[in-house]
C-alpha cells in the first residue's frame, strides 16, 4: 500500500467549462475515494418564484441551464399547463418535440467534442462543433436565439415554422447524417479512441440502479429507462425504441449519446413528416391553484418539476431535480480505482451540468 | 485596429453562469468564429493568461477563487465580463445568493451585453480589451522609464 495523496481537482481547470471541486484520495496513481464540494454557482432561483410571477418566471425556468435551456422551458411550462388544465394545440405539441430533439442533437454534440477534446483530440472536437453549429443556425432561423430561445410559453410556443422552413430543416439534416457518420464512426472505432474509453469507468447495472442513474448513464448501463415513452409533447406520435448498451463503461455512454443523435435526426423527420395545420398557442386566463409534478427526459436524463400553487399570480414552490444531480453519485462511484489521468474524461462521462445541478 | 500586434491568451472563469454564455465563449473559439486562427487560446493557467473572461455573477463561494485567478495572473491583464450576468447580475439580481456583477470584486475593463452574449460580441470584448491591454502596457514602461 502506498502513501495517501490528496489532490484538489477544480474548481479551475482547463477540462471543466464550470466550476466544481472534488478531493480525490490517491494511493500512488489510483483514486481511492472522490469527495466532491459544490456550491459555486449555486444561486437560488427556487426562490425567485416569490419576486417573479408565474408567466415571468418561464425565463427563468429558461436559464436553469443554457444548454438544455428550451427542454427546462417546457418542463416548467407542460407543469403550469397541468394544473391550470390547459390543452394546448397539437401544432405547438409537434413543434416543442422538434425543438426539443434538436436541443438534444446541439447537446450531444457539444458533449462529443468535449470529450474529444479531453481525450486529447483536439480536430475531432473542432469539427464536432463545427458540425453542432449547424443546428445552432436552424435555432436561429426558427426561434431567433441560439442558445436560449425563450420561444416556449404557458398555452403553447411563441413562433411558428413555416412549412418551407421545415421542409429546409429536413434537408439540412439529411446531408448533417452523412458527416455526421463519418465523425461518430471515428469515435466508435478510432484505436486510440477506443483505447481511451473501453473498460474505463465501468457501472454495472446493478450499481446503476442502485445510485439513480439516470439518462445515458443509466442507459449504457442497460437500464431500460427512458421517460419519452410516456408520451408528453407529440412523442406518444412518434415511433422510436429507447437506446441501450449494456457494457457501463465510458465507449458505452458515447456510444449510447451517438445513436441519440441519430434518433433525434429521425424524430424530427417523422415529426416534420406529420406536423398538424392549427393555431400555436391558446389564451391563458386566471392563475394556478394547485400541485403537480412533471418528468421530462433531458440529453443528460429524466429531470422533475415540482410546482405548488395557491391561486396567487406568485407560486407557493418550484422545484427542480435536475439529471447531474441524480449522476453525481454514480460519478464517484466510476472514479474509485481509475488511474489519475483518467479522472478527466470520467467527469466528462456523465456529461455533467453543473448549473442544472446547483441552481 | 486593422491588425493585431498581440494574440492575448484568454482565461475562462464560470461565476455562477446558466452556461448559455459559456458555451458561446467555447463557440467563438471552434470552426465558425474561429478566433484560434489570431492565436487566441483559451488556456487553463492563469500565469499564461492576458484576459480574464468571466461568465455569470459572483457569489460569496467563488469570490476567493474569482480574485486569486486575476491575482495569479501576469501584468498587464484586462477582465472582461461576459453577459448580462456578469455585468449586474441579470434576471438572477435577485436571488438570494448573487452578490452581483463581477465589477463587485474586481475592476472589469469591457462590459459584454447580450443574453445569452452571442459569440460576435463577445469576440469584440476580446478585441477591446486587446487595446486596453496595450494602453496598460504603455503605461507600464512609462512607470519603468522615469
Amino acid at each position: 500500500m502506498g502513501n495517501r495523496t490528496v489532490i484538489p481537482f477544480g474548481p479551475q481547470h482547463p477540462v471543466l467549462p464550470e466550476p466544481i471541486h472534488l478531493d480525490l484520495m490517491l494511493e500512488d496513481e489510483r483514486v481511492v475515494e472522490a469527495i466532491p464540494r459544490i456550491g459555486y454557482i449555486h444561486r437560488g432561483l427556487e426562490k425567485l418564484v416569490e419576486k417573479k410571477d408565474f408567466q415571468q418566471y418561464t425565463y427563468v425556468a429558461e436559464r436553469i441551464c443554457g444548454i438544455c435551456s428550451f427542454m427546462h422551458g417546457m418542463g416548467y411550462c407542460m407543469t403550469i399547463e397541468s394544473i391550470m388544465d390547459i390543452k394546448i394545440p397539437e401544432r405547438a405539441e409537434f413543434l416543442r418535440t422538434i425543438w426539443a430533439e434538436l436541443s438534444r442533437m446541439h447537446s450531444h454534440l457539444l458533449w462529443l467534442g468535449l470529450s474529444a477534446d479531453a481525450f486529447g483530440f483536439e480536430s475531432l472536437h473542432m469539427h464536432t462543433w463545427r458540425l453542432r453549429e449547424q443546428v445552432l443556425d436552424i435555432f436561429e432561423e426558427t426561434t431567433g436565439g441560439r442558445v436560449i430561445f425563450s420561444v416556449c410559453e404557458i398555452g403553447g410556443v411563441r413562433k411558428d415554422i413555416s412549412p418551407e422552413t421545415l421542409d429546409k430543416i429536413d434537408r439540412i439534416l439529411t446531408d448533417m447524417e452523412k458527416e455526421l457518420k463519418e465523425i461518430t464512426h471515428v469515435f466508435l472505432s478510432d484505436s486510440s479512441v477506443k483505447y481511451r474509453t473501453k473498460g474505463i469507468g465501468v457501472l454495472s447495472k446493478q450499481a446503476a440502479f442502485d445510485l439513480g442513474a439516470v439518462g445515458p448513464m443509466a442507459k449504457a448501463s442497460g437500464i431500460k429507462r427512458d421517460l419519452r415513452t410516456q408520451g408528453y409533447a407529440a412523442y406518444g406520435k412518434l415511433k422510436f425504441e429507447p437506446i441501450i448498451e449494456t457494457d457501463g463503461d465510458s465507449y458505452a455512454r458515447t456510444s449510447v449519446r451517438i445513436k441519440e443523435v441519430f434518433q433525434a435526426v429521425d424524430l424530427i423527420k417523422q415529426a416534420i413528416a406529420i406536423i398538424p395545420e392549427g393555431g400555436i398557442n391558446v389564451k391563458v386566463t386566471g392563475n394556478p391553484n394547485g400541485e403537480y409534478f412533471t418528468r421530462v427526459e433531458q440529453p443528460r436524463g429524466s429531470a422533475m418539476y415540482y410546482v405548488k400553487a395557491s391561486g396567487s399570480k406568485f407560486l407557493d414552490r418550484f422545484r427542480v431535480r435536475t439529471p447531474t444531480f441524480a449522476n453525481v453519485p454514480a460519478l464517484l462511484e466510476t472514479l474509485k480505482g481509475c488511474s489519475l489521468a483518467d479522472v478527466p474524461i470520467l467527469i466528462l462521462t456523465i456529461d455533467p451540468c453543473i448549473s442544472c445541478t446547483e441552481r | 485596429m486593422n491588425f493585431i500586434k498581440k494574440s492575448p491568451w484568454i482565461l475562462h472563469y464560470d461565476g455562477s453562469s446558466c452556461n448559455g454564455c459559456d458555451i458561446e465563449v467555447l463557440a467563438s473559439l471552434t470552426p465558425l468564429y474561429d478566433v484560434e486562427r489570431f492565436g487566441i487560446i483559451n488556456t487553463g493557467n492563469p500565469k499564461h493568461a492576458d484576459i480574464l473572461l468571466i461568465t455569470g455573477s459572483v457569489n460569496e463561494q467563488n469570490i476567493p477563487v474569482v480574485k486569486q485567478l486575476y491575482e495569479q495572473m501576469a501584468e498587464p491583464k484586462a477582465v472582461v465580463a461576459v453577459g448580462i450576468c456578469a455585468t449586474s447580475g441579470g434576471i438572477f439580481a435577485e436571488c438570494y445568493n448573487v452578490v452581483g456583477g463581477v465589477d463587485k470584486v474586481l475592476s472589469v475593463d469591457v462590459y459584454v451585453p447580450g443574453c445569452a452574449a452571442r459569440p460576435e460580441a463577445v469576440i469584440d470584448g476580446v478585441v477591446k480589451a486587446l487595446g486596453i491591454l496595450e494602453q496598460k502596457q504603455k503605461r507600464m514602461r512609462k512607470r519603468k522609464y522615469r
